[in-house]
């Protein structure tokens, strides 16, 4: 018997859907990818059942195919996004994010007197825990937990 | 170490460590060098200091080198809003090395990755001051014969104090054991308790100043700031306690050495100051020394 599923977020004929985003962190995926200066055709979904989350959302972005490093940059703000590689309305891979061991230029460092905070000068940090996501400041040593993250 | 930048005390290996006291070892017994003859420091400093400043002046002019550079940021271009990339990319065409304070945290590591030149960070705000960690070790080493195996009790504000968490980094190396003494506020951080575990090193704490002080090789003394109190009242009433007094050396070991990284306010009262185990004017002595060390080591002399 073919169950058919309603489709909230309708399917695109080549691309990639971001799936398992956890719902509060929809737009800092969207903000790390710079998704809202791309012209591609992009639908998104939010707060969405999903057993393992609570709420997730999805992202659906038309005729895009992200590299590995750049993907991974979203890491940090869905650390267990699903990536769904789509050719021709057909699933031709999956692949899960992996938070990488260094960031650059993702996130604020939370200290206030850090010269990332002081002068133009890029954030650089070290991922300490890569579930939890904790991040040491490679200039100021002053560790950034997931709660105080702020995306740039 | 030669042509690199000296930012952090882990930037630098356990042998790495034990060179540059073997070399200001040498300094100190034959302190008129020519190591660093032809040579310019620039020493850049945005915050105020008496000893960090004057001991690498110092250094430099027993080396045989000039310093130019400024004591306080006031009579600068800082003022008309220059930024730090643009003062040391300027100050780096001037000299051969930069020894740079500034109030900003990191600072130092942003401006070894711009500069042209050597950076030696002699303090960025409440991060990291490798030098000072250096001249304690080398102050310990002289006082007890050995850096192996001692009794250090650090004593004071273990929460915020950067020397007292960069010497427990440094002295980890040579498998010391540490007594911290503190008020329940300024308690030694969790993440340094964890690294000494993972080190396999042994830690007690007491709030008592007075307790245990005959099993100390070394008692390192930082000052109770006011301003790290939420509370007032809390500061009252701990600010008298953590004051080390003459008498209380009586039981102390022979060889026990009582260290301060200085400024003092009222931490050590001054009566300790004629007792042969105080040490702290002695080590401010050993700071030039360390620096000659540092200075001729990142200049290339082997």
């Amino acid at each position: 018997m073919i169950q058919k599923k309603q489709l909230r977020v309708s399917a695109i004929e080549n691309g990639t859907v971001i799936d398992h985003i956890p719902a509060k962190s929809l737009f800092n995926v969207i903000t790390i990818l710079g998704l809202h200066k791309f012209d591609n055709l992009i639908t998104f979904g939010t707060n969405m059942e999903s057993q393992r989350f609570g709420k997730k959302a999805i992202i659906k972005i038309a005729d895009k195919y992200f590299a590995n490093d750049e993907i991974n940059r979203i890491a940090i703000a869905a650390p267990h996004a699903k990536l769904n590689i789509i050719r021709d309305y057909t699933v031709i891979e999956k692949r899960v994010v992996e938070v990488p061991d260094h960031i650059e230029g993702i996130v604020k460092c939370v200290n206030p007197k850090c010269i990332t905070n002081v002068e133009a000068v890029v954030p650089k940090f070290k991922v300490l825990d890569k579930i939890s996501v904790s991040l040491k400041c490679q200039y100021c040593e002053k560790i950034t937990d997931q709660e105080h993250m702020v995306y740039l | 170490m030669k042509n690199k930048s000296l930012v952090a005390i882990n930037d630098l290996s356990r042998d790495e460590i034990v060179k540059i006291l073997n070399l200001a070892e040498e300094f100190e017994k034959n302190p008129i060098q020519n190591t660093l003859c032809q040579k310019v420091v620039a020493t850049l400093f945005f915050e105020p200091s008496t000893r960090t400043r004057l001991s690498f002046e110092s250094a430099v002019n027993r080396l045989g080198g000039r310093v130019i550079g400024f004591s306080e940021a006031s009579n600068t271009s800082v003022t008309k809003g220059e930024s730090l990339k643009d003062t040391i990319l300027t100050v780096a065409n001037y000299s051969d090395m930069i020894v740079m304070r500034h109030p900003v945290e990191g600072s130092a590591r942003y401006a070894s990755e711009i500069s042209p030149v050597p950076i030696i960070n002699a303090g960025d705000g409440a991060n990291q001051h490798p030098t000072q960690t250096l001249l304690d070790l080398f102050s310990i080493r002289k006082t007890q014969g050995t850096l192996n195996n001692l009794n250090i009790f650090l004593v004071g504000d273990l929460k915020y104090g950067r020397t007292v968490h960069s010497l427990l980094m440094a002295m980890s190396h040579f498998g010391a054991t540490f007594t911290f003494v503190s008020p329940n506020e300024l308690r030694m951080p969790d993440e340094y308790k964890i690294y000494l575990e993972e080190k396999g090193l042994k830690f007690s704490e007491q709030t008592d100043l007075n307790e245990n002080l005959d099993k100390a090789d070394i008692i390192y003394m930082t000052r109770v700031q006011k301003e790290r109190f939420s509370d007032p009242v809390e500061y009252e009433k701990v600010k008298n306690v953590y004051v080390l007094r003459e008498g209380m050396l009586q039981n102390t070991k022979e060889n026990m050495r009582v260290l301060h990284p200085l400024p003092r306010v009222n931490e050590i009262h001054t009566d300790v100051d004629k007792n042969p185990k105080a040490y702290y004017f002695p080590q401010t002595m050993n700071g030039v020394f360390t620096r000659m060390a540092i200075m001729s080591l990142i200049f290339g002399l082997e």
